[in-house]
């Protein structure tokens, strides 16, 4: 059958599928360099720009927050964002359509890790002057990717080994303590532990080691988690693992060297921007590293079928062991990044309220996937945060959310898919080829 | 020298006697069928070899090697690969990493390789790949790699889940009940199929089966098991005139 020749004009098609055609074309450098771009308009002209549409201040969250604060500014908001935001990004994404697809298919001939790293460069930038306009932002921005860290990592253990662990607070703050011990004792005159032992001057470099030290800390606390795991499954490890949060938590409430419940605070400023983003990086292509190799997908088969997955020559109680460990690594190296963004750790922030906001970000964003442990982060962190005017209400707001989300998608918003980096970051432009 | 050997296996479970001093010789290269009733404890004995359960008493030995007190995955790895009666496959993972993660044992990084995804790492990854695509193109299921297992027809999925059995590398096959829901015509491929990879990899197969036409065209021996005991082993002509197992198939005939 033919088809009829106005079918193929290009110019027949809608405002909607000629949008989808450009979004499709546009490579992930090109998005980033418009995001760099408006960034930077925000940087330079953004008090000009929101003093002309009668706003107090830049808005600091996308303008959530004002939004709700103060309706009468949602107009101004809006042309805030469409100025600041939605044009320049536009403008700068249809310019560079071309030369960013250029330089995405340089880069993809590259290996990967420079591709990446190219990427990772131009983000970095943009979020960095993004983050320079307040320090409600830095603080916002920090605690973002910190949960993308934790959420992660317990994603490892509840969405890809299918364990129901609840004590992912416990490893947070085991590696909070241990990490703010280290600096504390050693690199700091502080109340707790007296004078430092080491000139201050060596602190920044031993941080790494100091959230290694955490990291390894919360792993051997994982050990204990581990173990009854080998033989009990669902609910009942879910009461273990949350007896172990609670036994965490009071163990530090009583040991008085480390502050009880008083906590410890002054810890240093190691945590900065680029050392969290650092890290967090790190932590995304590590653990995606591995649930991608063959070693990692030991733990799917060990979620879908432990019996067969034994019997295929699957080691199931190391890979349970060095699954918990790996994910509470990961979990402490956050409560160290955690207790010095806030400089301040007490074992009140590490209970149940902790654990329900790790949790409903894991399986808001989904389980068994990199991105969905990205977005369910990141879209939980500026939500809670947006929300913070109406008190006591977010917390009905955000359960409902994900209510709804659990009804129409159950196994969260982005489930069951894999992060390649490389297919990310391929130039898209054969696609509008004619 | 015996390939697989089992001596005097006994189990309990409970106070139930699942199995009764039981004895097992395959030879290299063998096919052994093992029949009997249902509930006459066939897919125990095959949990008892394989590892899932340990026997109360009684030896086994693959190539050589005591089996007893060794885990599941440390017998497979032995040489002793498997299917099950009621496929157990992996709900969310794709053919190829079906027969991938099969190959587990014989994975050379390590775990710091896996985390930092090594050159070595992925070398050895591709290396499992084109031996994966290599045995999926054996049993003819290549075109469904990158589908999930649990979706494509049901001959596919026993097909595939002999597939993942075969990346162990075994020196025995255990195959139970090969042949359990399918068509005369999808039987019939699956001796074809059997008959291939007994050549090609030079297995042992030792398989439960109720289909006697099955088991009569491929086993040069066959073991009859009822209520955890056999009662009669030989060549499948013995085996099917032995009185003793038509009547525990059949039940006694009246002699008038």
């Amino acid at each position: 059958m033919d088809i009829p020749d106005h079918t193929l004009q290009p110019d027949k098609k809608g405002f909607k599928a000629r949008l989808k055609s450009f979004v499709a074309s546009v490579p992930l450098i090109g998005w980033f360099l418009g995001f760099l771009g408006a960034v930077l308009v925000e940087y330079y002209l953004g008090d000009l720009i929101s003093y002309y549409l009668g706003l107090p201040k830049i808005p600091v969250l996308f303008g959530l927050l004002t939004v709700i604060k103060k309706p009468l500014l949602i107009p101004g908001t809006i042309g805030y964002l469409i100025l600041v935001y939605g044009l320049p990004i536009l403008i700068i994404v249809k310019c560079l359509l071309k030369p960013a697809n250029r330089l995405a298919g340089f880069l993809d001939k590259r290996p990967v890790t420079i591709a990446a790293l190219v990427h990772l460069g131009i983000f970095y930038g943009a979020l960095h002057i993004w983050a320079d306009i307040s320090d409600y932002r830095l603080l916002v921005l920090k605690l973002t990717m910190i949960g993308i860290m934790l959420t992660l990592s317990i994603n490892v253990i509840n969405g890809y080994m299918g364990e129901f662990s609840c004590s992912h607070p416990g490893f947070m703050a085991l590696g909070a303590y241990t990490a703010s011990t280290i600096t504390l004792l050693f690199f700091t005159n502080d109340k707790q532990f007296g004078d430092a032992l080491l000139p201050e001057v060596l602190g920044a470099y031993f941080f790494p080691l100091a959230l290694i030290a955490g990291g390894i800390a919360a792993a051997l606390g994982a050990l204990v988690i581990a173990i009854p795991s080998f033989r009990t499954r669902g609910d009942y490890l879910a009461i273990i693992s949350l007896a172990f949060l609670f036994i965490v938590k009071s163990l530090i409430e009583n040991l008085e060297i480390i502050g009880g419940p008083r906590g410890m605070s002054s810890q240093p400023h190691y945590s900065t921007l680029p050392t969290v983003f650092i890290v967090m990086v790190l932590c995304i292509w590590i653990i995606n590293n591995f649930v991608r190799s063959t070693m990692g997908k030991a733990l799917n088969a060990v979620r879908d079928n432990e019996l067969a997955a034994e019997v295929m020559t699957v080691n199931t109680r190391k890979t349970k062991i060095i699954t918990f460990m790996f994910g509470a690594f990961w979990a402490g190296v956050a409560g160290g990044l955690f207790a010095h963004v806030l400089r301040y750790v007490n074992p009140g922030s590490f209970g149940i309220q902790r654990l329900a906001e790790i949790l409903a970000m894991v399986y808001f964003g989904g389980l068994n996937s990199v991105t969905g442990s990205i977005v369910g982060a990141v879209s939980i962190n500026i939500l809670s945060e947006a929300l913070r005017p109406l008190e006591i209400y977010k917390w009905i707001i955000i359960p409902l959310l994900l209510i709804l989300v659990m009804l129409f998608r159950p196994t969260g918003l982005i489930a069951f898919t894999e992060f390649k980096p490389k297919e990310l970051m391929k130039p898209r432009q054969e696609l509008i080829k004619e | 020298m015996a390939l697989l050997r089992v001596d005097n296996m006994t189990h309990y479970f409970g106070g139930l006697r699942a199995v009764h001093n039981y004895n097992l010789i395959l030879e290299p290269g063998h096919i052994v069928g093992l029949i009997g009733p249902n509930g006459a404890g066939k897919t125990t004995i095959f949990n008892l070899i394989s590892g899932i359960h340990s026997p109360t008493e009684g030896n086994i030995e693959l190539d050589g090697h005591n089996l007893i007190g060794h885990r599941p995955h440390e017998i497979a790895a032995l040489g002793l690969g498997r299917t099950f009666q009621n496929l157990l496959l992996w709900r969310h993972m794709t053919v190829l990493e079906h027969v991938k993660m099969a190959c587990y044992s014989q994975l050379e990084y390590g775990i710091w390789g896996a985390f930092f995804g090594s050159r070595f790492c992925r070398q050895e990854e591709k290396r499992l790949t084109a031996k994966a695509m290599h045995l999926l193109e054996t049993f003819d299921v290549a075109r469904f790699s990158s589908q999930l297992a649990v979706s494509l027809p049901y001959g596919a999925q026993r097909r595939v889940e002999m597939a993942r059995a075969m990346a162990t590398n075994p020196k025995v096959l255990f195959l139970d009940e090969p042949t359990a829901g399918m068509t005369p015509d999808e039987l019939n491929r699956m001796i074809s199929i059997i008959r291939k990879i007994h050549e090609e990899f030079n297995v042992a197969i030792f398989l439960i089966e109720h289909r006697l036409k099955f088991v009569m065209e491929l086993c040069e021996r066959i073991q009859t098991l009822v209520f955890g005991e056999i009662i009669s082993e030989g060549t499948p002509e013995e085996t099917k005139n032995n009185p003793q197992v038509i009547e525990a198939y059949l039940g006694r005939e009246d002699i008038h």
